[in-house]
């Protein structure tokens, strides 16, 4: 979807500001959100995409006004009452009222945390061969999903070449509507900065996207 | 309590007090919630933050460093293939799949980003910085990535490449510094101590021998 959490190539948000010496959560209920969302990604109740895609539909002004955690809460609280393990009743009453939905991998317990703590697999068997090679020269194509998609608005309708291929990965768009993993293969396209940003871009930028085959088309 | 109306009902006051009151109250309701219909343990809970709090951090990404500085045949295992590489180092707790380093020469310095969210490589650098999950850091990295270094106080040479890498899929990406001049012969554990998570994003330069740590 096009909305602001699409931020590449964006003007107006000022100067970064590292923070020296930043603690790792500045409240203990930023702490609380990150392992909630850990442990129901892992219970089942949710994959990856589907999370970041609940993030991204939060209207505009609460997407930019808000924290990375409590952006995290809010996509969090509405991924549940969508998908009905949490209803409007239990939130209004800060209670479980209503009875709990099965989860896929069942409750979450303590012999599970090992098992957050490593990063996912997300590559699958090819389906089909590839259809671009390193040194292929590759359309981004101007696609615009009203729903989940990892192609930048940036590079859409710009030419890159393939510099890495990463074999076949689950497909975010589908996985995201929980519509299978449609596994696609996965490359490092790399775009020259004035391809993506016009005369007078600084000559020695290169930019680079990893990106399924399904957003590319061949030149 | 629910629904986004509220919150930007108190949009307009003071941002930090009443709001992050108003947040703790739905967090705790929600995590009572959670617990109350059985999907969660709190004891699991607070496992996962002790386990982010200890296990990982710029310390495993420093150590995988130091060691491809001392050991050209790791690099070259590396820079093929960063998963299974720092699998075979005990010392570093387990890396998930997909990690790609890319390394800095004098021609070529790397930089990492994600537009889109915030994929950052948890297990080598911990969990990412508030600069690096906000706005101006997201927008600008790709469009004016040397204007973004110097917002670090970073400047390259003119003529430098700069590689932006934006993490758009499940791959991480670490990036792996220069060694810095005046360390012959230094062992891997004082190396690493020079090695910064910045240098590991492509926002600085590890620290140079005998400056203050």
């Amino acid at each position: 979807m096009n909305g602001v959490h699409d931020m590449g190539g964006m003007d107006g948000f000022g100067k970064v500001e590292p923070e020296p010496n930043e603690p790792m959560f500045h409240t203990e209920w930023e702490a609380r959100v990150l392992a909630m969302v850990r442990a129901m990604g892992a219970a089942g109740a949710f994959n990856i995409d589907t999370s970041r895609f609940y993030r991204e539909m939060l209207p505009p002004h609460v997407y930019l006004s808000s924290s990375y955690y409590r952006k995290w809460l809010l996509g969090l609280e509405d991924l549940l009452i969508d998908k009905g393990f949490v209803t409007a009743d239990d939130v209004a009453a800060g209670h479980a009222v209503q009875p709990p939905k099965p989860l896929k991998r069942g409750k979450f317990v303590l012999g599970d945390v090992e098992r957050v703590m490593v990063r996912g697999k997300f590559d699958r068997p090819a389906p089909a061969a590839a259809r671009f090679k390193q040194g292929d020269r590759v359309r981004a194509k101007n696609l615009h999903p009203a729903t989940h998609t990892r192609l930048p608005r940036y590079v859409r309708g710009h030419v890159g070449v393939i510099e890495r291929d990463h074999g076949c990965h689950v497909f975010p768009d589908s996985a995201a509507m929980e519509a299978g993993e449609d596994p696609q293969w996965l490359y490092t396209v790399v775009f020259d900065g004035a391809e993506l940003w016009g005369p007078g871009t600084d000559p020695t930028v290169k930019i680079s996207i990893d990106a399924f085959e399904p957003y590319l088309e061949a030149i | 309590m629910n629904g986004h109306d509220h919150d930007h009902h108190h949009h307009h006051h003071d941002h930090d007090h009443s709001e992050l009151s108003e947040t703790e109250l739905r967090v705790r309701a929600l995590e009572t919630i959670l617990t109350e219909k059985g999907y969660v343990e709190p004891a699991a809970l607070d496992a996962i933050i002790q386990a982010y709090e200890t296990k990982i951090g710029p310390h495993n990404g420093a150590q995988v460093v130091a060691k491809a500085w001392t050991d050209p045949v790791f690099k070259r295992a590396l820079l093929e293939d960063g998963s299974k590489a720092v699998s075979t180092l005990g010392h570093v707790s387990r890396v998930g799949d997909h990690l790609v380093v890319v390394e800095n020469t004098p021609a070529r310095h790397n930089m990492v980003v994600c537009t889109l969210c915030s994929c950052y490589p948890w297990e080598m650098l911990g969990l990412p910085p508030v600069w690096y999950k906000a706005a101006p850091y997201r927008s600008r990295a790709v469009k004016d990535p040397r204007g973004v270094l110097a917002d670090f106080g970073v400047s390259l040479p003119r003529e430098t490449e700069i590689r932006v890498w934006d993490s758009t899929a499940e791959t991480r990406f670490l990036v792996l510094p220069m060694r810095p001049p005046g360390t012959e012969g230094w062992s891997e554990r004082q190396l690493a101590e020079l090695v910064t998570r910045d240098s590991m994003i492509g926002t600085g330069f590890p620290k140079l021998p005998g400056a203050p740590s």
